[in-house]
């Protein structure tokens, strides 16, 4: 923060007092109208056009509580899955809502009008447990025992996990140690759809922010539980596990000193012994020779194969699981290459099947499967003493994982790996270790934070998320960890249990402009420190009042305190000019290429099918536009019988012909606009009028919905199909076909300024643009996405689009559906402010950044989100901790102003191998990707791939600094919490975005890297490393879920056994591959069809029959769809289809000819690690 | 267009100063720009406004010192001269101009704009009193009073 507005506040007594300036956020209020770009109109034009504007007064509170239902209403569709929504809450609003399960009460109180948890949680603090933020759990005292119950031991001796034993809580609803506080989990944790009364009368909820793991959870309990409890019971004997847990229940409930110290001891003289640290910048960073030799990997395989599996390890990890099949006889199971001694190579890997799993129903891999399987490099086999235990401790119920990594060492006895544990830093040797994908969803790394705010409720990771979970001291601890330090932030993400506040003055620091957190300090009853700047500010006096109890004096059970995401009313002073009405303007191609792509017709019907739905309230209007060489209006004003249209021919200095009859009201004027909506198409069509103009205007078509739209701003959309080469903006092609594999990529800047300056433009008319680009053909989509990039804007691609194929239609459809559906937040800005000391450098993200850290946003919508770099300026060491607050100013589509504020609070550490432990190995992906996007534009492609390679090597390269170890050591051992970074750089390295040696369109890489950019984390991550689920052994669920929960597996063609079906998830499409020995007593009860040929080449819709597989594998694939935000379509491919290269150019972590395997992409890190 | 030392040196002088002032126009304005009183659009369309002015600025006294012969004033200009043409050509098709309200609050963008006008207003001082000195010395070697006394100016 060290730019701090100017401040007019410090010298006024009472900072809200202050009407205009009070927010500085809005900085457009700030702006004179004069700065206003020309067309617009200025306050007074607003008034005509919003006859339902005016300030919130507390008379509202009627509508305003209609309002709050129907904003987390349409928010949150996706709670009445409660446990099963794997992250990302987003729904569709589409998905039917249970209005009994809303969980949001409003109450109303005289002066402050809040709505908050109707389950306020009290924390009771209790200071006997404040340990030192190093030491992993901090847990209450009836939990002592709980990092105990997360590793595999206890959960051994002890099968069920609702077992007496844990009876003070029970274990499915126990909270997650640390950040997260109970009250956190209220915040977030859906209302259960199958019993809507239950989270008043549960104590704790289940919480989405575990969201996978209570999937496996119960599901496993009846099935899976006993044969781990089998199978580990004889490799863990039993006496080990008193003396092991006595070590580490040791230091949880003694006073704290003695765990951390420790650890320090452990941990400071390999330090101090380290070398200089120029030994590590030095390091060349170009090494851009693909470094091992061909030849090399291969010897390493053969002479790794013969590796004896470790005598302790007498259950091979997927096994307990997989064992189930057994009870399927008709069914063989994948287990092939989890199985140790499968691996001696290629033919023999379904022997171990059989032993583990029966005796096989199918043919063993034919030549097919024989011919993949030597295509492709095996890993070598290895011991399992690291892998062994969190494979297995992920079948047990998930509530437990909460832990994360600190459950994996469960089998080891060793002091120093027990303290390791202990203390989370545990490592993997990635070269030995060949599952390295956790089958589960893992929970992001809790953060733990000091003694004082340890109760604190956390933002929740879907929303925030920082790449280190501890901030490195000082910026050279940080450079030592050369580790990417940055937050991602989904901040308008869909919530379905948001606390929504109106009160007359809405607490801030005086000096920073912060809200108050559940992170600032009491100094006494009547003032709070800031977190951020460390200000004492003074506390209003309605701030003492607690409207849960009624009652007077305690500030921090207010709902600002007690929830780290929080939306609050704005009061009049957030606002410089009435709320702006909902306002959407189409443009639509009709270009020749447009009209054979015929996607009008969609368009039409899908717009048509939810006018209703559009988010709006009366004032809401609309209005069309269409151009191909020139520009149609569709005038649908008063006293038109049918919408009548108007052609501009003029493109080159663009007007409107009648502009109060452009946009109208949707309300008043539905039939005239129904009308427009039927007739566009067959306007559009090609027949009667012979072939439309080949070219597109698309430029002057821009500049008139600017001019239509600027004096209220609002959301443009725009369908183009071709390259617009007429009037204004129009480009040439650039792409050189046969230049589409070659390792050098050009034009992946923008070939003209016009499109960015139009969306600055625009972005000052708080209007945003989003673009459908349905081409068919190169339509320079590198230019085009400016138009959305700087207006905050989204961009849809759908490559060669045709309605001639269905499955663009039915892709078409959802998207548009979920488009025109979701919630929506009007001029908006948003500001991230940071503790003092950090700041933020870099922003990714389609946005406008107007000053230092204010992003304008003149749309926002729920499915992006945002990254931001930052930096450490000044050294940390004297503070506890590190806060960031993102706040969010909008106005929703009922015309109310509203803040949503999030805020994250991260511990400090102060050294190196704690900055690694505490990597947050996702959100480094998600920040990566975007730098390497970034990376290629103002670079190059060749760069960025470079730097990506380097990002895995130089955070194992600071690791082995961490541990001291030799240069050449064996292996390449990794932090538990960076393990799976190098494969999700290779899956990286290998989408389309950074791929070289395939061919690849220009504009779907471009579409690919705008999609990196704004994707949120969760989807970004099923975008680059997509989820392969095995369908062919889909067990049934454990009661509480409806779905089943099969393992993930890794990318590789040798988990794909040739008797089994597999679902690839990558959240744009799902791939069934069906492989040839399939059980036919599956395929006719999943697929409708007897035998394996009778399936088509490439089915795209799966049966619903009533047989139970069918029934699984529905609600697993309905599982899969609902935390995203539309429907992914169905492809299902045979092993021999000839479009089964689109399922195989998905399993990353094999080799083709351009690109490594993970085994040599392994070796190459290892060469590159100095 | 050979023109008198002295006219050539005060022209120097003039531009100089008027490139100077313009730095330190620019230098406000980016300042502005980083405490929030200025937004990023409005700052850029400023800055870059002016580019082309200090460009032809540069050009001019390059150009003039080359053709009266000043081989080392031509010299030292030379540098920077190279550097604002490969600036000026160099900038990215799709940036609105060398700043960009887009990106210039990006990657510590600020910054290196400010460290770059930093430089420059040390590289135009210096040379401002090159000119000064020139000029002056200039002035005294035409200087009608001092007659015969020539022989005196070129030894100090």
């Amino acid at each position: 923060m060290s730019n701090l507005p100017p401040n007019p506040f410090v010298s006024q007594p009472g900072a809200n007092a202050n009407p205009v300036q009070a927010f500085n956020h809005n900085q457009y209020a700030q702006v004179p109208l004069g700065q206003l770009p020309p067309g617009y109109g200025g306050l007074k034009d607003n008034n005509s056009n919003s006859p339902l504007h005016g300030t919130i007064s507390p008379q509202n509170n009627a509508i305003q509580n209609i309002n709050n239902f129907n904003q987390s209403a349409s928010s949150s569709p996706a709670f009445n899955q409660p446990g099963l929504v794997q992250g990302g809450m987003q729904g569709s609003p589409m998905r039917p809502f249970p209005q009994s399960s809303q969980p949001l009460n409003q109450i109303s109180s005289p002066s402050p009008v809040f709505v908050s948890n109707p389950n306020p949680y009290t924390p009771n603090y209790q200071p006997q447990k404040q340990i030192n933020d190093n030491v992993p759990p901090l847990v209450p005292p009836s939990q002592h025992n709980q990092p105990l119950v997360n590793g595999p031991p206890l959960a051994a001796s002890m099968p069920n996990p609702t077992s007496s034993s844990y009876s003070p809580v029970p274990p499915l609803n126990r909270p997650p140690v640390g950040g997260y506080g109970p009250s956190s989990i209220n915040q977030y944790g859906p209302a259960p759809n199958t019993k809507p009364s239950g989270p008043q009368s549960l104590p704790i909820q289940h919480s989405t922010q575990f969201p996978g793991p209570p999937l496996a959870g119960p599901t496993n309990i009846g099935t899976s539980v006993p044969p781990v409890s089998r199978n580990v019971g004889p490799s863990v004997p039993g006496p080990l596990n008193p003396p092991y847990a006595s070590p580490i229940s040791g230091p949880v409930t003694n006073p704290p000193i003695s765990g951390p110290h420790m650890g320090f001891s452990v941990n400071g003289p390999r330090l101090n012994a380290l070398p200089p640290n120029s030994a590590v910048e030095a390091r060349p960073v170009g090494l851009n020779g693909p470094l091992p030799p061909v030849s090399g990997p291969p010897k390493q395989f053969s002479s790794a194969n013969p590796l004896p599996m470790m005598p302790s390890v007498s259950s091979p990890p997927g096994q307990p699981y997989l064992n189930q099949p057994v009870s399927q006889p008709g069914l063989n199971s994948n287990i092939g290459s989890n199985v140790p001694t499968a691996l001696t190579p290629p033919m023999n890997q379904n022997i171990p099947v059989n032993q583990q799993a029966g005796p096989p129903s199918g043919p063993t891999g034919g030549p097919l499967k024989s011919n993949m399987q030597s295509r492709y490099p095996q890993m070598p086999q290895a011991s399992y003493n690291q892998q062994s235990a969190p494979q297995q401790s992920m079948k047990y119920p998930q509530q437990y994982n909460a832990q994360g990594l600190t459950q994996q060492m469960g089998q080891l006895s060793v002091t120093k790996q027990g303290f390791d544990q202990l203390w989370g830093h545990h490592m993997v040797d990635l070269l030995q270790t060949r599952h390295i994908l956790p089958e589960y969803p893992e929970d992001p790394p809790e953060i733990k934070l000091g003694h004082q705010f340890a109760d604190s409720p956390n933002c929740s990771p879907e929303i925030f998320r920082c790449t280190l979970n501890k901030i490195p001291e000082t910026n050279s601890l940080l450079q030592k960890s050369r580790l990417p330090l940055g937050i991602l932030i989904h901040p308008f993400k869909d919530l379905n249990h948001l606390p929504v506040i109106q009160c007359a003055t809405i607490v801030r620091c005086r000096a920073c402009r912060t809200y108050i957190n559940p992170f600032v300090y009491f100094v006494d009853a009547k003032r709070w420190k800031c977190n951020l700047c460390y200000r004492v500010n003074d506390l209003p006096e309605e701030f003492q009042y607690d409207p849960v109890s009624k009652s007077y004096g305690d500030p921090s059970r207010r709902p600002e305190i007690k929830s780290a995401t929080i939306e609050f009313i704005a009061p009049g002073e957030y606002m410089l000019r009435p709320p702006q009405p909902a306002v959407y303007l189409f443009l639509f191609d009709v270009s020749q290429i447009a009209t054979d792509s015929g996607y009008l017709q969609v368009v039409c019907d899908v717009l048509m099918s939810n006018l209703d739905q559009l988010p709006g309230d009366a004032r809401t209007q609309i209005g069309f536009i269409c151009y191909d060489t020139h520009v149609h209006y569709y005038s649908m004003g008063e006293g038109l019988a049918r919408p009548k249209e108007m052609t501009v021919l003029d493109i080159d200095d663009i007007f409107l012909p009648s502009p109060e009859s452009l946009l109208v009201n949707l309300g008043e004027r539905r039939e005239a606009v129904c009308a427009l909506l039927g007739a566009l198409p067959a306007r559009a069509a090609p027949a009667p009028r012979g072939p439309a103009p080949p070219a597109s205007a698309l430029g002057a078509a821009l500049q008139a919905a600017y001019r239509l739209m600027a004096p209220t701003g609002g959301r443009i959309t725009v369908f183009q199909t071709c390259l617009p080469t007429a009037g204004p903006g129009a480009l040439h092609s650039r792409e050189d076909p046969n230049a589409r594999s070659s390792k050098d990529v050009n034009h992946l800047n923008p070939a003209t300024d016009f499109y960015k300056r139009l969306a600055l433009d625009c972005s000052g008319a708080q209007l945003s643009i989003d673009l459908f680009l349905l081409n068919s053909q190169y339509s320079d989509l590198a230019t085009l996405s400016g138009m959305s990039k700087f207006s905050g804007g989204s961009v849809y691609h759908v490559p060669l689009y045709s309605s001639a194929r269905p499955q663009h239609v039915r892709t078409l459809q959802r998207m548009l559906t979920r488009y025109l559906t979701r919630k929506i937040g009007f001029e908006a800005v948003m500001r991230v402010r940071c503790t003092r000391g950090i700041s933020i450098h870099t922003f990714h993200g389609n946005f406008f950044v107007r000053s230092t850290d204010l992003l304008s946003l003149p749309n926002v919508s729920p499915d992006v989100g945002f990254g931001m770099q930052l930096t450490i300026e000044e050294s940390l060491s004297d503070l506890q901790q590190v806060c960031f607050q993102a706040a969010l100013l909008y106005t929703s589509s009922k015309g109310e102003r509203r803040i949503r504020v999030h805020t994250l609070a991260l511990p400090l550490a102060s050294t190196l191998p704690e900055v690694l432990h505490a990597a947050d190995q996702h959100c480094i992906i998600g920040l990566v990707s975007k730098m390497a996007v970034d990376r290629c534009v103002s670079a190059s492609l060749a760069e960025a791939r470079e730097a990506l390679t380097n990002v895995a090597a130089d955070a194992l390269s600071a690791h082995r600094l961490a541990q001291n170890a030799p240069a050449a050591a064996p292996g390449l051992p990794a932090p538990a919490a960076l393990r799976l970074l190098p494969l999700y750089l290779l899956a990286l390295l290998k989408r389309k975005a950074f791929r070289t040696g395939t061919s690849t369109r220009l504009d779907d890489r471009v579409a690919d890297m705008c999609s990196l950019k704004c994707l949120p984390l969760e989807q970004l991550l099923r975008l680059v490393y997509p989820a392969l689920y095995p369908l062919h052994a889909l067990a049934p669920p454990a009661p509480p879920h409806d779905a089943p929960c099969p393992p993930r597996l890794h990318l590789s063609a040798e988990r794909i056994n040739s008797n089994g079906a597999y679902l690839l998830d990558d959240g744009e499409c799902m791939i069934i591959y069906v492989c040839h020995g399939v059980a036919p007593a599956f395929l006719a009860d999943a697929f409708g069809v007897s035998a394996h040929a009778q399936l088509g080449d490439e089915g795209r819709a799966l049966p619903r029959l009533d047989t139970e597989p069918s029934a699984l594998l529905h609600a697993f694939i309905d599982k899969l769809n609902d935390d995203r935000p539309y429907a992914s379509e169905i492809l299902i491919l045979k092993d021999n289809s000839p479009s089964r290269h689109l399922f195989l150019e998905r399993l990353v972590d094999d080799r083709v000819e351009s690109a490594f395997s993970y085994y040599e992409f392994l070796q190459h890190i290892k060469s590159l690690v100095k | 267009m050979i023109l008198a030392e002295t006219v050539l040196f005060s022209l120097c002088l003039i531009d100089t100063g008027a490139v100077l002032f313009l730095l330190i126009y620019y230098i406000i304005t980016l300042s502005d720009l980083e405490c929030d009183y200025l937004n990023a659009q409005e700052c850029c369309d400023k800055l870059n406004y002016w580019l082309v002015p200090k460009y032809i600025a540069h050009t001019l006294i390059t150009f003039l010192l080359v053709t009266h012969g000043q081989l080392v004033l031509f010299f030292l200009n030379l540098p920077l001269f190279i550097w604002l043409t490969y600036e000026y050509f160099t900038i990215p098709q799709g940036n609105l101009g060398k700043y960009d309200p887009a990106e210039i609050l990006n990657r510590g963008q600020l910054r290196k704009h400010l460290r770059d006008l930093m430089i420059y207003i040390g590289y135009y001082l210096v040379s401002f009193f090159i000119y000064l000195y020139c000029f002056i010395l200039a002035l005294l070697k035409g200087n009608p009073i001092a007659g015969s006394d020539d022989q005196i100016v070129t030894e100090m």
